[in-house]
């Protein structure tokens, strides 16, 4: 870069080694643990060659923690996520950037604001409301009547409570809404004069050239999606709804069980692939819309 | 086809008017271009008249029909935007077509009609292209094909040049002008080149700080400025201004350090009064008498040459033809003739409207007593 000396070259490669076995080095022992038997896992110290016994720990894993059903609803739930933020946030951005409304700062300043409350800081609240949909507008109507009314409905056990909470985004509005503001005004103003309104020239023009946008945000958001552990442990009680992070837990040797770590990582190692095949796959988009140059 | 009527139209942003009470009328098939310098609220007026911006009062109506509260794709205009705004995504067939397509124009019609377009603007083998990939000028065609495709009434180009190399512009402002002689729709043409303004229009509005200052074919409004506005924007050198007293007993006009005779009566119809008086560099005329003054600077235009200096401590300019040989720090002697001089008035800005050379004193004109002072 600035300068090529061996010297600097040298130092270069030592910082990238550590930085990269840092980020690798927990991956290759989940790899290689994952691949070895009992006693291979147990042993001491710990040998960081990976075996042949890859196929059975995972089988074991599979049927032991029910990774069917889990995998599964995991997979739902996190493209619900994915699908539900983005297009709520590719609208959210619309209507903030493209519309004349007063009170619009105010809004989108409020979204914003929300960047800094995550699930975990209302997630009190979240579930008051997910439990009971129907508790404000009780409360509404024995205040106003004084009626008690009994109207029991609720998102518990549903994959519309695992994902409904999570959709709300302000990273992907902002995101959205800074894309938008690159585009030149006369570009709406052209499709305004070419006859097309403002749901035509969401779907005609902003849907195309969001594209890496959207990509990018698919990324984040459906590893979002995948590694939520808090909410889910939350609303679901029912086993038939049990999401990946939740079976991880079943996939832990019991305190007086044998220690079989090989399944637990094999197991682990089967709920990390959807994520790493979602990011490998769209690497490439992720880069060039969070960068955002292309137009 | 078209006429456009503009009933005292006023535009404001929040409290800050921009335009000030606008009254035009165009008729139909005309080559409009509304000419006046940046910020004077030109491309506020084509925009309202596209319907891109609101009024705020008064009204235009287009075909006698009052559109202010009609969307753009009811009012039956089209605009080339001074950026092209291209949809960056789709081809140049695309582009041309998409009004039809929203439209919902059947697929078969619609390539027919691009193709035909496409003819037109000389884009038949680039229509697979994205715009990314096509130059400035043929960026401009497409937008140009955009707003052919339609069959508007009205044909709106908000400084469509600007963004264009000066040969570019020159080939393109000759296919606007062809293309406005095929098709006759009315066309709007905002700038502030006035180069283009003067070669373009039919009819030509100046404007300044919101309001109009002149309506008319461009070769009246270079000959008859209506107001100092107009006199100082329009030509090129400038037209030369010098503030001056009218004498009405001794009958003559001193400005610029001279003293120049004029006839008694119209000494006396100007009467004592603060007046500005100005003459075109290129109506300067090298003669043995008159005002003196000493050269600055030269610029060469080739077929001929502008003379730059002072007088009496105001810029001057001359335009004089390509024999007339003179270095910096020479002395030259023009003629300011009587019947090139315009008068304004300086309390309003306004032209005052007299003949300095009547028709009978004009064979004298040449003889006029003009003396340094």
């Amino acid at each position: 870069m600035i300068q090529r000396t061996p010297f600097a070259n040298a130092l270069t490669y030592c910082v990238m080694i550590f930085g990269f076995l840092l980020l690798i080095g927990p991956f290759i022992v989940i790899v290689s643990g994952a691949s070895q038997t009992f006693q291979q896992v147990n042993a001491i110290p710990f040998s960081f060659m990976p075996q042949d016994r890859l196929l059975e720990n995972m089988g074991a894993a599979w049927s032991r923690a029910h990774l069917g059903t889990a995998m599964l609803n995991s997979f739902v739930m996190a493209s619900l996520v994915t699908v539900g933020k983005v297009a709520l946030s590719a609208l959210t951005a619309f209507a903030i950037v493209f519309f004349r409304t007063p009170l619009k700062g105010f809004f989108f300043w409020m979204v914003f604001i929300t960047l800094m409350l995550p699930l975990e800081v209302r997630v009190v609240p979240t579930y008051a409301v997910a439990a009971d949909l129907f508790q404000p507008v009780r409360l509404l109507i024995s205040a106003v009547t004084g009626f008690e009314v009994s109207v029991d409905w609720n998102l518990l056990n549903s994959y519309a409570g695992l994902t409904l909470p999570l959709i709300a985004t302000a990273t992907g509005t902002f995101l959205y809404r800074q894309f938008y503001l690159t585009l030149p005004d006369e570009l709406a103003e052209a499709a305004r004069m070419d006859g097309s309104g403002a749901i035509r020239f969401f779907i005609d023009m902003l849907l195309p050239l969001s594209r890496t946008n959207m990509l990018a945000l698919t990324t984040i958001m459906f590893v979002y999606g995948w590694n939520q552990y808090l909410w889910p442990l939350l609303m679901v009680t029912d086993p038939q709804y049990k999401t990946t992070m939740m079976s991880l837990v079943a996939l832990l040797p019991s305190d007086n069980g044998t220690p079989d770590w090989n399944v637990t990582l094999a197991g682990s190692l089967i709920i990390m692939l959807p994520p790493l095949i979602v990011v490998a796959v769209l690497q490439r988009w992720f880069v060039r819309g969070l960068v955002a140059t292309e137009k | 086809m078209a006429d456009i009527a503009i009933r005292a139209v006023r535009k404001s942003y929040g409290k800050n008017p921009t335009l000030h009470g606008i009254d035009l009328a165009f008729a139909s098939g005309e080559f409009v271009v509304i000419l006046g310098p940046s910020g004077c609220g030109k491309s506020t007026l084509l925009r309202m008249i596209a319907g891109l911006e609101e009024i705020t009062s008064g009204e235009i109506a287009i075909n006698g029909k009052v559109v202010n509260r009609l969307e753009p794709r009811e009012r039956g205009c089209a605009m080339v935007f001074q950026n092209y705004a291209l949809y960056p995504h789709m081809t140049v067939a695309g582009n041309i077509g998409y009004a039809l397509k929203v439209a919902g124009v059947p697929k078969a019609e619609r390539l027919r009609r691009i193709e035909e377009t496409a003819k037109i603007v000389g884009l038949s083998d680039y229509l697979d292209r994205k715009p990314a990939a096509l130059s400035g000028g043929q960026r401009q065609r497409v937008a140009m094909a955009r707003a052919i495709i339609r069959e508007p009434n009205v044909f709106l180009f908000d400084e469509p040049l600007s963004n264009l190399d000066a040969k570019l512009r020159v080939t393109m402002r000759a296919e606007i002008r062809k293309l406005h002689q095929r098709l006759s729709a009315t066309s709007i043409f905002v700038t502030h080149d006035q180069v283009e303004a003067m070669t373009l229009a039919d009819k030509l509005v100046v404007m300044n700080k919101g309001v109009v200052e002149q309506v008319g074919q461009p070769l009246d409004i270079y000959h008859r400025p209506a107001s100092i506005f107009v006199a100082s924007f329009i030509g090129s050198p400038a037209m030369n201004l010098f503030d001056a007293a009218v004498d009405v007993d001794n009958a003559c006009l001193t400005f610029g350090g001279t003293k120049m005779v004029i006839d008694r009566a119209l000494a006396v119809r100007l009467g004592a009064r603060h007046i500005t008086v100005g003459i075109r560099p290129e109506q300067c005329v090298v003669a043995p008498e008159g005002v003196s003054i000493k050269v600055d600077f030269i610029e060469e235009l080739g077929s001929g040459r502008v003379i730059h200096s002072e007088l009496n401590g105001h810029p001057f300019a001359a335009t004089v033809d390509e024999h007339t040989r003179a270095r910096p720090g020479d002395r030259v002697t023009l003629e300011l003739p009587l019947a090139h001089l315009h008068l304004f008035d300086q309390e309003t800005g306004r032209r005052i409207e007299i003949d300095l050379a009547p028709r009978a004193a004009r064979n004298s004109a040449s003889q006029q007593t003009l003396q340094a002072v």
